[in-house]
């Protein structure tokens, strides 16, 4: 099967100081459409540091970085911004919304940035909103919400889009056990769905849920199990 | 740039109501520098019309003849044996009537006299004219008749007095057939002034108006301090001018020693005295636009660092630099419109004041003014935040979104 997400000999340089940091250090990487991968490793491993370059938010300083066929490597701002909007989706472990918003107002971000018309946006959220039972905290402010439900709008504004790729950086980090466990499983059923989920985590318990992990360390893959798809 | 403009609108007004007191700071500021603008100007503009008027009130068809020269024109014997030019005459001003170019003429004496009837006494302003000076100076008669026709070099013991005169010597009394005293010669006073308002800064209802010859006894002279000359038509101003110069310096014995000046050089150097001063005025209130713009940059430095984890955001979900930028102007550019408007309602509600409590002063503010000062809280709200916006742009979404 083709991979949707392909990194050959990839490098990322820290300056810190007169120091040079190797946060990445020829990473060598291809992930399947459908995968479930874990990607986990002590503090500094360079763990969040490849989720973020597979997300476009930092660029590599050496390698290749091929998405869905296409490099991406070289792309300019707004080329990556527009892949950000369509092909990926992120989930964050301090959930990220915008305290002012209402929640329907934070999962209709991405469609707002990809300019589509404001009643076709409506419908769309109306729906994810349902599909993650969350219809009667449309209207909510996230200081309304529990953490759970926040983490929950905040996968569906990550899906909205119906992106290729799902990105969670320590999803369930702020969460209790119960609501951790909630989210997972919202991922996995996205997974089961057909996207490409890859979680950035400590939690050797979450880590193991994955078909595919891998654990960093100093900026390499040390060791990878299970297999892709 | 996928997004829209009607939401980039929303989002910055979202972003304004979240918070509330940073954004009143900044309407405030930007609308105080409006309205000073508009109030400013408004101002100026209503000091020009009101000298404006002013002068329309004494007749914009007048050459004023004053004695001695202003400026040196060539070889002249006088300038080297410093001698003082020659007065005016009633002589003078009559033969300035031989012109079609001319309509009416009046010499002028100016004097204060003390001016008593049955033990009242005031100080007052003695004019001594003719009897042209009335339709020259497009003044009133309440009461009787102003100065009759005639020979000049007659000093008839008449007088027309103005209404505080009136008031002042004979109270409810009438005042028309009765003697006065002007100095140490008796007058009977012939008419009353209904005329009120300014003329060369002499309040008429407080002056006495003798005929010329009359005041030239008076005050023991022969000479007169002004001829003033009202010529046909607006056109006429400059031939006529120079039908004054040339007549007088023949009667002068070929010296020039005359200086005429016209009621348009007059009004025109008021107009631009006060035009250059309503400039000024809007200039040194476009610097308080200026300030607002500079509390705007602040004000936007402070939102984009608070909200750096809002920028790292975005850009994780799909916006670009432009996106951002636009964004972040969007929002500058709404917050400096709306302190714009209610700068400019501010400002209108001034000037509204300002002409309610001085009716005679026409306080509008000019529309030039009032465009150029919402152009100005405009372009500043996007300058100014123009710098703070590339900041945000240029975010690295890593780091604000670890909030570092």
């Amino acid at each position: 099967m083709k991979p949707v997400i392909e990194l050959r000999q990839v490098h990322r340089d820290f300056q810190v100081g007169d120091q040079v940091v190797h946060a990445l250090d020829d990473v060598n990487l291809k992930i399947a459409t459908g995968d479930y991968l874990s990607i986990m490793g002590p503090s500094g491993s360079g763990k969040s540091t490849l989720l973020n370059l597979i997300g476009l938010l930092d660029r590599a300083s050496s390698g290749q970085y091929i998405l869905d066929g296409r490099d991406v490597t070289s792309l300019s701002d707004g080329e990556q911004a527009v892949i950000r909007n369509r092909s990926i989706g992120f989930v964050f472990q301090a959930f990220h919304l915008v305290p002012r918003l209402t929640a329907a107002e934070n999962v209709e971000l991405p469609l707002m940035l990809a300019g589509m018309p404001l009643h076709e946006r409506r419908s769309r959220v109306a729906k994810s909103l349902e599909a993650l039972h969350l219809a009667d905290r449309a209207q909510h402010k996230p200081d309304q919400l529990s953490g759970g439900q926040r983490q929950r709008v905040a996968i569906a504004r990550a899906t909205i889009m119906e992106p290729a790729v799902l990105l969670a950086d320590e999803p369930t980090g702020n969460l209790d056990h119960r609501s951790g466990m909630d989210v997972v499983e919202i991922l996995e059923t996205l997974n089961a769905r057909g996207i490409t989920l890859i979680v950035v985590t400590h939690d050797a318990e979450l880590g193991r849920r994955a078909r595919r992990r891998l654990h960093m360390l100093d900026g390499r893959i040390h060791v990878e199990q299970g297999a892709t798809v | 740039m996928r997004l829209r403009a009607g939401d980039v609108l929303h989002f910055a007004w979202g972003a304004l109501h979240g918070y509330p007191s940073r954004a009143l700071l900044m309407l405030l500021a930007m609308s105080i520098g409006v309205a000073s603008v508009v109030m400013l100007t408004a101002l100026g503009e209503g000091a020009r019309l009101y000298v404006q008027g002013e002068f329309a009130s004494l007749g914009s068809n007048l050459l004023i003849v004053i004695p001695g020269r202003s400026e040196t024109a060539g070889f002249n014997p006088s300038t080297l044996m410093g001698e003082t030019p020659r007065d005016l005459t009633l002589e003078d001003a009559a033969a300035l009537r031989r012109s079609h170019l001319v309509r009416r003429v009046s010499p002028l004496n100016i004097g204060s006299a003390e001016i008593s009837r049955q033990g009242r006494v005031r100080d007052t302003v003695i004019m001594g004219g003719t009897a042209e000076l009335l339709q020259i100076r497009h003044w009133r008669i309440a009461q009787g008749r102003f100065l009759p026709a005639g020979r000049w070099n007659r000093a008839r013991p008449v007088a027309v007095i103005g209404r505080h005169v009136k008031e002042e010597l004979f109270g409810a009394e009438p005042a028309v057939g009765q003697w006065l005293r002007i100095g140490d010669r008796r007058f009977r006073v012939i008419g009353v002034l209904e005329s009120e308002g300014r003329s060369i800064g002499v309040d008429v209802q407080d002056v006495a108006i003798i005929p010329a010859a009359s005041a030239q006894q008076l005050f023991n002279t022969r000479s007169l301090f002004r001829i003033l000359v009202e010529s046909r038509s607006r056109a006429a101003i400059a031939p006529t001018r120079k039908f004054i110069v040339d007549t007088l310096q023949t009667r002068h014995q070929g010296v020039k020693d005359v200086t005429v000046i016209t009621q348009d050089a007059v009004l025109a150097t008021f107009d631009r005295i006060l035009g250059a001063l309503t400039y000024a005025v809007g200039g040194i209130a476009a610097i308080s636009l200026m300030v607002a713009g500079i509390l705007i940059m602040n004000v936007m430095l402070v939102a984009v660092s608070q909200r750096t984890a809002e920028i790292g955001l975005l850009k994780a979900l799909g916006a670009d630099r432009r996106e951002i930028l636009g964004l972040f102007v969007g929002e500058a550019l709404l917050l400096s419109s709306l302190g714009a408007m209610a700068g400019l309602l501010l400002g209108e509600a001034g000037a509204l004041i300002l002409r309610q409590s001085f009716p005679e002063l026409p306080a509008h503010a000019p529309l030039w003014a009032v465009l150029a000062s919402l152009t100005v809280a405009l372009v500043t709200g996007v300058l100014f935040s123009l710098l703070p916006a590339r900041r945000a742009a240029n975010l690295d979404p890593v780091a604000a979104l670890s909030g570092r």
